[in-house]
């Protein structure tokens, strides 16, 4: 699982994600399957599950918003404890949130079993427009200088009796973003007259791999191929 | 001295686009397999002369030669092989090596030369091994210390098999041990090497020649132990030796 291929990796939970937003949610068989086929690969790819369940708690604003929605709405409605609640706004508010963590969790899974260089390559693979690939791995690369570089100026403040209070502070907090805007600029300046100075012409060389086996693409195929085939089950069948 | 020289600059000027004039006719010739420091105080045009050498900045007046071959900017297949003959370390490592790992890092350079994959692979060993990083090779640079990424700036440029080295501040920011690991490391490269410098004590220990640099033109020129030696020579263009230090 860690060993696939990023490019088929991002592939298969695209296909895998397209599969589960075009099925609606009244469709429960469809969405047990899904539910149980992402928790499958989860176990396969052994992923430590309270991990996963931490890094998924960033789905949290969106399901409060998605608590909302059964509030709002028209049509038929239900009178629970004193509330109104719409049929209408319940579906889509469950919609929300199961869709919404299904996709959370493949993007876990995903980011998990592959590093971020990883994901980046199997982009470029994807012909991603190599300056877009470029520019993420360059981010990559300099987010610890920047946030190194950033650490520093805060504690170089500190150490002088700086405190940010309010928002009579934010005049020297601006200037501090504009510092650290202007170094990071002048530092991309130099680093690219290094790569000049390495016979740098426009172009970043690729490092050359081998193309996926076929054992990679029945791997990958198998979790979206399968969410595929039993949702359509329960869509022609209904 | 051999009589060919590796490097002649004759006659350099050079003005910023800000009208800032950084050198004003810099005359410099340099025998090939020569170790040559360049001093000068802060702001004498040292960086901006060291940019003129392997033709990052192109001569306004006068001009450079490597290898007897005029550079010229608007000659980017001379330029591509200028590049690969003078290799130019930065000061900061965090500017040179921006590849996620230390072998594509080092790779980088013969890559662009455009060498085969096989001979990428045997350049990045050789230049490894010659700064003692072979072990590294598969870690991301902002995980080596600052010294270790010192020497991986050096190995990304000894990977285009360079025939001039030329280091901006080597020793800055180095604890006493990485200073005298990476003077062990230069001193063993059969290569023209010039090194832009505050640390006297290293010139001293590296180069057989100085020069010192201030205002834009070269105002001294001779043997290390001759130039550190002159004392109100190095007074007047604010150089120092650290005190106690005795040639």
């Amino acid at each position: 699982m860690h060993r696939l291929p990023s490019q088929l990796k991002i592939l298969a939970l695209l296909a895998f994600l397209l599969v589960v937003v075009t099925t609606p949610i009244t469709h429960i068989f469809s969405y047990t399957i899904y539910f149980t086929l992402i928790f499958a690969v989860i176990l396969v790819a052994r992923l430590p599950l309270l991990t996963v369940l931490k890094r998924s708690l960033i789905e949290i604003p969106f399901v409060l918003f998605a608590l909302l929605m059964p509030f709002f709405g028209s049509g038929e409605s239900y009178e629970i404890a004193g509330f109104t609640l719409y049929r209408e706004g319940i579906l889509a508010g469950t919609a929300i949130v199961a869709k919404g963590t299904l996709g959370v969790l493949g993007a876990i899974t995903l980011s998990s079993t592959s590093t971020a260089r990883e994901i980046l390559r199997g982009l470029e693979r994807l012909r991603l427009p190599a300056l877009m690939v470029n520019i993420a791995s360059f981010m990559l690369r300099y987010i610890n200088v920047v946030t190194d570089e950033m650490e520093r100026m805060r504690i170089a403040r500190a150490s002088r009796g700086f405190e940010a209070r309010g928002i009579r502070d934010w005049r020297i907090l601006a200037s501090v973003v504009a510092t650290l805007f202007m170094r990071s600029y002048e530092r991309g300046e130099r680093v690219h007259l290094a790569m000049l100075s390495r016979g740098f012409t426009g172009v970043l060389p690729r490092t050359p791999d081998s193309p996926p086996t076929i054992s990679h693409y029945l791997q990958v195929t198998s979790l979206p191929g399968l969410a595929l085939l039993l949702s359509l089950m329960e869509r022609i069948l209904r | 001295m051999s009589s060919k020289p590796a490097l002649v600059v004759e006659d350099l000027a050079f003005a910023y686009p800000d009208g800032h004039q950084a050198l004003f006719g810099v005359n410099l010739r340099i025998a090939a397999g020569e170790r040559l420091a360049l001093l000068g105080p802060n702001g004498a045009g040292k960086t901006t002369l060291v940019m003129h050498l392997n033709g990052i900045h192109g001569a306004q007046h006068g001009y450079v030669e490597i290898d007897g071959m005029r550079i010229d900017v608007n000659n980017k297949a001379g330029l591509k092989q200028i590049r690969s003959t003078v290799g130019l370390v930065f000061q900061d490592p965090d500017d040179q090596l921006f590849m996620p790992t230390v072998f594509e890092d080092v790779a980088f350079g013969p890559r662009n030369m455009g060498l085969s994959p096989s001979e990428v692979e045997v350049r990045v060993a050789e230049a490894l091994s010659r700064v003692g990083m072979s072990h590294f090779a598969q870690r991301p640079p902002h995980h080596l210390s600052f010294g270790q990424r010192r020497r991986v700036a050096v190995a990304t440029v000894l990977a285009m098999n360079p025939s001039i080295l030329v280091l901006d501040e080597p020793s800055s920011n180095l604890d006493p041990a990485s200073r005298r690991e990476l003077a062990e490391i230069l001193q063993a490269l059969p290569i023209t090497l010039i090194m832009v410098t505050h640390d006297l004590p290293f010139a001293f220990e590296l180069c057989e020649r100085s020069v010192i640099l201030a205002e834009g033109t070269i105002v001294a020129d001779g043997s290390t132990p001759q130039i550190l030696r002159d004392q109100a020579l190095l007074e007047r263009y604010r150089l120092e030796l650290p005190k106690g230090f005795t040639l």
